[in-house]
């Protein structure tokens, strides 16, 4: 009898100690994989600043992060795509979208005798991601690109096949500037029914069978271009100008439609107005609930949102993403007082 | 009265544990308790798994019902789902990789415990081993950087040289599809099915060899007549084991089968596989009916698995009951 009392008053203890050892703050978080690596940046660099703020990021993926939030098993999420008007509905409580950083989706391609970035109309794209333009010395193709020998060889598609948020990028904006494409596809998502095409698995699947697939096309993350130093084509905007993708280039397209956005920051930025914005552009959001019952919690949040839109901002470049734009910066920050 | 019901309650409670204390330090009954409960617990996790997986696919199940199976479009747009290309390639490149593992990981385990020296039996042992130890997503890279460039430029084209006039071989030559997918899966699974039915034959009875030689068999007569048909069922047991592991492998499927929902005759064509889809587009599915359909999946692999291990089990008390009736 003595034996077991012995034993359950030391597990008492433990628990007792465990509990005991708080005082930091943690925060849950889950969400989107693409801008991880910077989140888990921002958080480490806060924390150095706030030693007592603590928060966990778990890359999980955008669905992932915005089913989190909604059952209230995270603090906030994050997501690659706007929340839709059906899933802000499914949430009990009211959610704010707050943009942190940009991304970008870039043509890549392996075709035999052409080493020089190559230039797209929308259309091409379009037409090349339908199936319904097969060659690659395609006029849609060649006339953008004068002094360019293609050969006469057929395209091959690449595209991702894990629901992603750089394919819901790329398919928006096919779907803003082809018709056809939103008619077929049915617009924007994380992963469609491809019309034609091979799927790998991910940044590296997609670089890798575009690397050993001659005469192949597809779409990679711009930061992932950036570090790993692939080749990529030009994509002409609304103005008409053929655009190479940039840290720069991405944030003009935030800029250029700062002047349209809503006040929810729900928006899609591709193809957007602006001589050089780069057309296949689109915000990550944070996920924040509008009312925080914890206090202590609030403010954390609050001043991290602050802490992120000025000297967070400064972590971008090094890890290549593209920064936010001083008049979205500026709402944002306005924004932030509607948490209460 | 009040004070004498309240006391002697917890006395006789007491008494009554410590008789059952007194009870459990033997051992017996102890240890028969705790592993019936260890025991119980896998019944309860497979009850709990399928119901879990029952209760998610609801909406996909209601909306679709039987036509989920045979239906090829999936569409998470439009919100259309059919698992039927996903099924196909699950089962296609599962049967590629048996038909190719099965003869090879047999003959090996019967070169292993019959005919090898035991040093180079034990050595060769231990590699085996420690290829079936190694993750499958090494499996997958190393075939997306070697076998697929393989396949596109050496393979592929020589199939469809010598053997384009089949259905099995037209199409482009991507490096990609059913094909290379089977031949990962039975590398894979290789190590599986030799080291299993080596520990299977080794454990024939020495009798049963030296009666037969005894006999005037030759050596190979004895090795397949006698030790391979007495450990016939654990050699099964063995290719099922591997069977479940292609079924189930999700990695080293998506990095080479293409990932194209789509069923085709020709083994060169990009397909897909129920796990891959799975682990590819979980994560991101925002939409209600697209996680349903991607749970719903989930239990297709469960029941494809169920059944295809009891068709092994009737296969193998089928076979048992012939070997008995040729040893009499």
């Amino acid at each position: 009898m003595k034996k077991p009392l012995l034993i359950v008053s030391l597990c008492l203890g433990i628990a007792g100690l465990v509990a005991a050892q708080g005082g930091t703050v943690q925060l849950q978080a889950a969400g989107a994989t693409f801008p991880a690596p910077i989140y888990t940046k921002w958080f480490d660099a806060y924390k150095k600043i706030n030693p007592k703020i603590e928060v966990n990021y778990q890359p999980i993926g955008s669905g992932g992060g915005i089913r989190q939030l909604i059952a209230k098993t995270v603090d906030f999420g994050a997501s690659d795509g706007p929340m839709t008007d059906d899933q802000l509905k499914q949430a009990p409580f009211k959610i704010l979208h707050f943009p942190t950083v940009l991304g970008a989706a870039v043509p890549s391609y392996n075709i035999d005798g052409v080493n020089t970035p190559l230039k797209f109309t929308g259309k091409a794209l379009a037409g090349i991601f339908l199936g319904s333009i097969n060659k690659w010395n395609d006029p849609e193709i060649t006339k953008a690109n004068p002094g360019v020998k293609f050969p006469a060889e057929d395209i091959v598609v690449i595209h991702r096949s894990d629901g992603s948020g750089t394919t819901y990028i790329w398919t928006d904006f096919l779907s803003k500037v082809s018709p056809e494409w939103k008619a077929k596809t049915g617009g924007p998502n994380t992963a469609i029914n491809w019309p034609t095409g091979l799927g790998g698995a991910k940044s590296e699947g997609v670089a890798g069978l575009l690397k050993q697939t001659p005469n192949s096309i597809g779409y990679i993350e711009l930061t992932y271009a950036i570090q790993n130093g692939i080749l990529y084509g030009d994509v002409q905007n609304s103005a008409g100008n053929f655009v190479k993708a940039t840290l720069a280039s991405v944030s003009e397209a935030a800029a250029g439609a700062a002047k349209d956005m809503p006040d929810d920051f729900r928006v899609s930025i591709t193809n957007a107005p602006g001589k050089n914005a780069y057309p296949i552009s689109s915000f990550t959001w944070l996920l924040v609930p509008a009312q925080i019952q914890d206090t202590g919690k609030r403010e954390i949040l609050k001043g991290f949102l602050n802490w992120m839109l000025k000297d967070g901002q400064g972590y971008c470049e090094g890890l290549a993403y593209a920064k936010l734009p001083p008049p979205v910066v500026a709402k944002e920050a306005k924004a932030i007082s509607l948490i209460q | 009265m009040a004070t004498l019901s309240t006391t002697a309650g917890p006395v006789r409670q007491i008494s009554r544990s410590r008789a059952l204390l007194n009870l459990l330090r033997d051992g017996d009954e102890l240890a028969h308790a705790v592993t019936l409960t260890f025991g119980a617990s896998i019944l309860v996790i497979t009850f709990l798994l399928i119901y879990e997986l029952w209760i998610h696919s609801t909406l996909s199940r209601q909306k679709f019902g039987f036509s989920f199976f045979f239906t090829s479009t999936w569409d998470p747009n439009f919100g259309q789902f059919g698992s039927w290309p996903f099924i196909y390639g699950t089962l296609v490149t599962t049967a590629i990789s048996l038909i190719i593992a099965v003869p090879l990981g047999i003959g090996a385990a019967i070169f292993l415990s019959e005919l090898a020296p035991p040093k180079l039996s034990r050595g060769l042992s231990f590699v085996i081993d420690l290829l079936a130890a190694v993750p499958s997503v090494i499996y997958g890279l190393l075939a997306v950087f070697t076998l697929v460039p393989l396949m596109r430029h050496t393979i592929e084209p020589f199939l469809k040289r010598n053997l384009g006039f089949l259905p099995l071989f037209k199409g482009p030559a991507y490096g990609v599809g059913f094909l290379t997918a089977g031949i990962v899966l039975a590398v894979m699974i290789v190590p599986y099915i030799i080291s299993v039915s080596r520990e299977v034959l080794l454990a024939v009875p020495q009798d049963q060899r030296e009666a037969s030689l005894g006999l005037g068999a030759t050596r190979w007569e004895t090795t397949w007549k006698v030790v391979v048909s007495y450990a016939g069922a654990g050699i099964m047991g063995s290719v099922f084991l591997s069977m479940a592991r292609a079924l189930g492998e999700t990695m080293a499927v998506t990095m080479v089968i293409g990932n194209q929902p789509k069923v085709a005759a020709s083994l060169l064509s990009p397909g897909y596989s129920i796990a891959s889809v799975i682990a590819n587009e979980f994560a991101e599915a925002t939409a209600d009916l697209h996680l349903s359909a991607l749970t719903e999946l989930g239990l297709v692999l469960l029941a494809l698995t169920l059944v295809l291990n009891g068709m092994a089990r009737v296969l193998i008390i089928m076979t048992a009951r012939k070997g008995s009736g040729v040893a009499q």
